[in-house]
């Protein structure tokens, strides 16, 4: 746990229904968690316990059917479109699976992209994206696009483009799942010099071994949460 | 003070990132923005073209209206039981009137001419006073009728150069003789190409061969002229001259009731320029629809592209992008596109004007209200079609956006 003990994360009987024909289909069942700062903590479940929808709705790209979900002092649940998207824009650095850089801009331009829509200015930009990529070790593939960068680097980008608008809050989604064993192992081994740094990371992932690397870990199953100790066994078929 | 020049700022950047944007994604699909562009294009320059041409078709014949003589009237007379029409002592009363400069009968008939075995018939003869010569120069060699050829009826005759081609092949036609419905006739003067024409002619079409007008009559057995066409020395006196015609004829004609019309120029010319402008706009609204299936080009293309980037979108949803914004990046890039197409369209428009302006010996003239109306029509056209499906980009859904990856 973090030593200022700040809760800026708090999740309250959150409740995620789809219509399904006519009935309602529940995906999540009540899930409340609590994250600290400077926390680095790992989803674990496997496809369709839910994860990816509450993915979304830490990450504010969906709101939730009822509970409560405040993150850094904002009410999730009252806000409107433009509003979550000036949350993203603020407080959630997304990390993709697959890094989804946009082919036609050079790695320095895609890690602006957030900044564009946070309306910073060019100069700034450009120092502040440049200053990502060295510290995520691309520091000569700035000017480089996407096709001439191996799938790591390609993460390292996206890695860059999540850290650049200084979120509160580091999502990442499978970041290991495109990538082979040792790429994936340098990617974790980044998130921990980040979690060390003093960002806090949510990882959501079906891999119980890449969900080691974090320091706690939550299990989700059909739509419900519960706390795994770092001695138990989790294991999925 | 200072949020607000941060937001204006940072919506400034993100309006000149949109464009960069736009124009990159514009230049990635190039086939595919050409077509789309070539509609818009072919919208705009047909439009520009039509405006301009009618326009310069418009200007030439206001100049011509003005070369023949600004004020002058045409008159027919159909008369009364007594006289059904004008005597030459009537022609010259008028010719007498204050400020009007002379007059001209319009005679005519229908012959068959001959000379050395050769002949031809329904040719067109049009008979013309001495005065006709001083309004225009319609001779380009040998001389004009003078009194002497309208008092004495004399077998005088000007010919066209047609004329001269068919039955004077190697001969000098001046002095020759030429047989006119079985009547010899003298040749004293070749019509010169497109000779000032009167408004009946205009109508009517030019005549190959001149005769004095009492001579024409004559032929017709005829001894009264029903039209004649009345010259004013300035524009401004064309309505005291159409009233003391007016007068005279009434007088003439024992005050009955419709016994002759005056249709002064200027009205012609009004009828003539109300006429073109009518067609002017019909032409462009005909050329619009163009426009407008230039639109759904740009429409499909751009509904195309949001299915393309949804992926895109989503991801620049999930990174922080408002509606709003992707909206107008969208937007843009409609614009920019439909905006090219107009520019290039007001350019080849214009070029294309000037060659059939040329092609057809109108005068051209660049019109800035069609220009104006490509431009903004174009514009117009990229926000009115990138409308939808900008929006449609903007509602994407991120995550149903980013499920594709």
């Amino acid at each position: 746990m973090s030593e200022n003990n700040e809760i800026f994360f708090r999740m309250r009987d959150i409740v995620k229904t789809y219509p399904l024909g006519d009935e309602e289909t529940v995906i999540l069942k009540g899930i409340s968690l609590n994250i600290f700062r400077g926390e680095y903590i790992s989803v674990l479940g496997p496809s369709g316990s839910g994860k990816s929808t509450l993915m979304n709705i830490i990450g504010c790209l969906d709101k939730a059917t009822s509970g409560e979900y405040i993150l850094h002092g904002s009410a999730i649940d009252d806000l409107d479109e433009k509003e979550l998207a000036q949350i993203r824009s603020r407080e959630v650095g997304f990390i993709f699976q697959n890094s989804q850089m946009l082919p036609k801009l050079d790695a320095l331009k895609n890690v602006e992209l957030p900044l564009i829509y946070a309306g910073v200015r060019p100069r700034e930009r450009a120092n502040r994206a440049e200053e990502m990529l060295v510290k995520v070790g691309l520091k000569d593939r700035i000017h480089h696009t996407p096709n001439m960068l191996s799938g790591g680097q390609q993460q390292r980008v996206a890695i860059a483009r999540a850290l650049v608008t200084h979120p509160t809050l580091l999502l990442a989604d499978e970041p290991t799942g495109a990538l082979d064993q040792t790429t994936g192992q340098q990617i974790m081994d980044l998130f921990q010099e980040l979690n060390d740094d003093g960002h806090t990371i949510i990882m959501i992932t079906h891999d119980l071994k890449v969900a080691r690397h974090a320091k706690r870990v939550v299990n989700i199953i059909d739509g419900e949460l519960t706390e795994a100790s770092d001695s138990e066994e989790v294991t999925f078929a | 003070m200072r949020t607000l020049f941060h937001k204006i700022s940072g919506a400034f950047t993100m309006f000149t990132e949109s464009v960069s944007m736009s124009i990159a994604n514009i230049t990635q699909n190039r086939l595919r923005s050409f077509l789309t562009i070539l509609g818009i294009m072919i919208g705009v320059t047909a439009v520009i073209a039509l405006i301009t041409t009618v326009s310069g078709v418009s200007t030439s014949i206001s100049d011509s209206f003005t070369s023949m003589g600004a004020g002058t009237m045409t008159v027919a007379v159909t008369g009364n039981d007594m006289q059904a029409g004008l005597t030459t002592e009537n022609l010259e009363k008028i010719t007498e009137l204050d400020d009007v400069t002379g007059v001209t009968p319009t005679v005519s008939a229908t012959i068959t001419v001959a000379r050395n075995g050769e002949y031809e018939s329904d040719i067109s003869l049009s008979g013309k006073n001495d005065y006709y010569f001083s309004t225009t120069d319609a001779v380009s060699r040998g001389r004009a009728f003078n009194p002497i050829d309208i008092n004495t009826m004399a077998r005088v005759c000007l010919i066209d150069q047609d004329m001269v081609d068919e039955f004077f092949y190697g001969v000098d036609p001046i002095g020759e003789t030429i047989y006119l419905n079985n009547l010899s006739f003298t040749v004293v003067g070749i019509l010169a190409d497109s000779s000032g024409e009167s408004i009946t002619e205009m109508v009517s079409g030019t005549s190959d061969i001149y005769a004095p007008y009492t001579t024409v009559m004559k032929l017709n057995d005829a001894t009264l002229v029903t039209s004649i066409t009345v010259y004013v020395d300035s524009a401004a006196k064309s309505d005291t001259v159409k009233t003391e015609v007016g007068d005279y004829l009434d007088s003439l004609f024992s005050y009955e009731d419709d016994t002759y019309t005056i249709t002064t120029m200027d009205s012609i010319q009004e009828t003539m320029d109300s006429m073109l402008s009518m067609m002017s706009a019909l032409l462009g609204g005909i050329a619009s629809i163009s426009l407008i299936v230039g639109g759904i080009g740009i429409m499909n293309m751009m509904l195309t592209s949001v299915t393309e980037r949804t992926v895109e979108i989503g991801l620049k949803k999930a990174i922080g992008a408002e509606p709003g914004q992707i909206q107008i990046e969208f937007l843009i890039e409609a614009f920019l596109l439909s905006m090219i197409g107009g520019v290039i369209g007001v350019v080849l428009g214009i070029a294309l004007s000037a060659i059939l302006c040329h092609v057809m010996g109108t005068t051209f003239t660049i019109s800035y209200g069609a220009i104006a109306l490509g431009v903004g029509f174009s514009a117009a056209v990229g926000i009115l079609f990138g409308w939808s499906p900008a929006r449609k980009a903007s509602n994407l859904n991120p995550i149903d956006a980013l499920r594709r990856m």
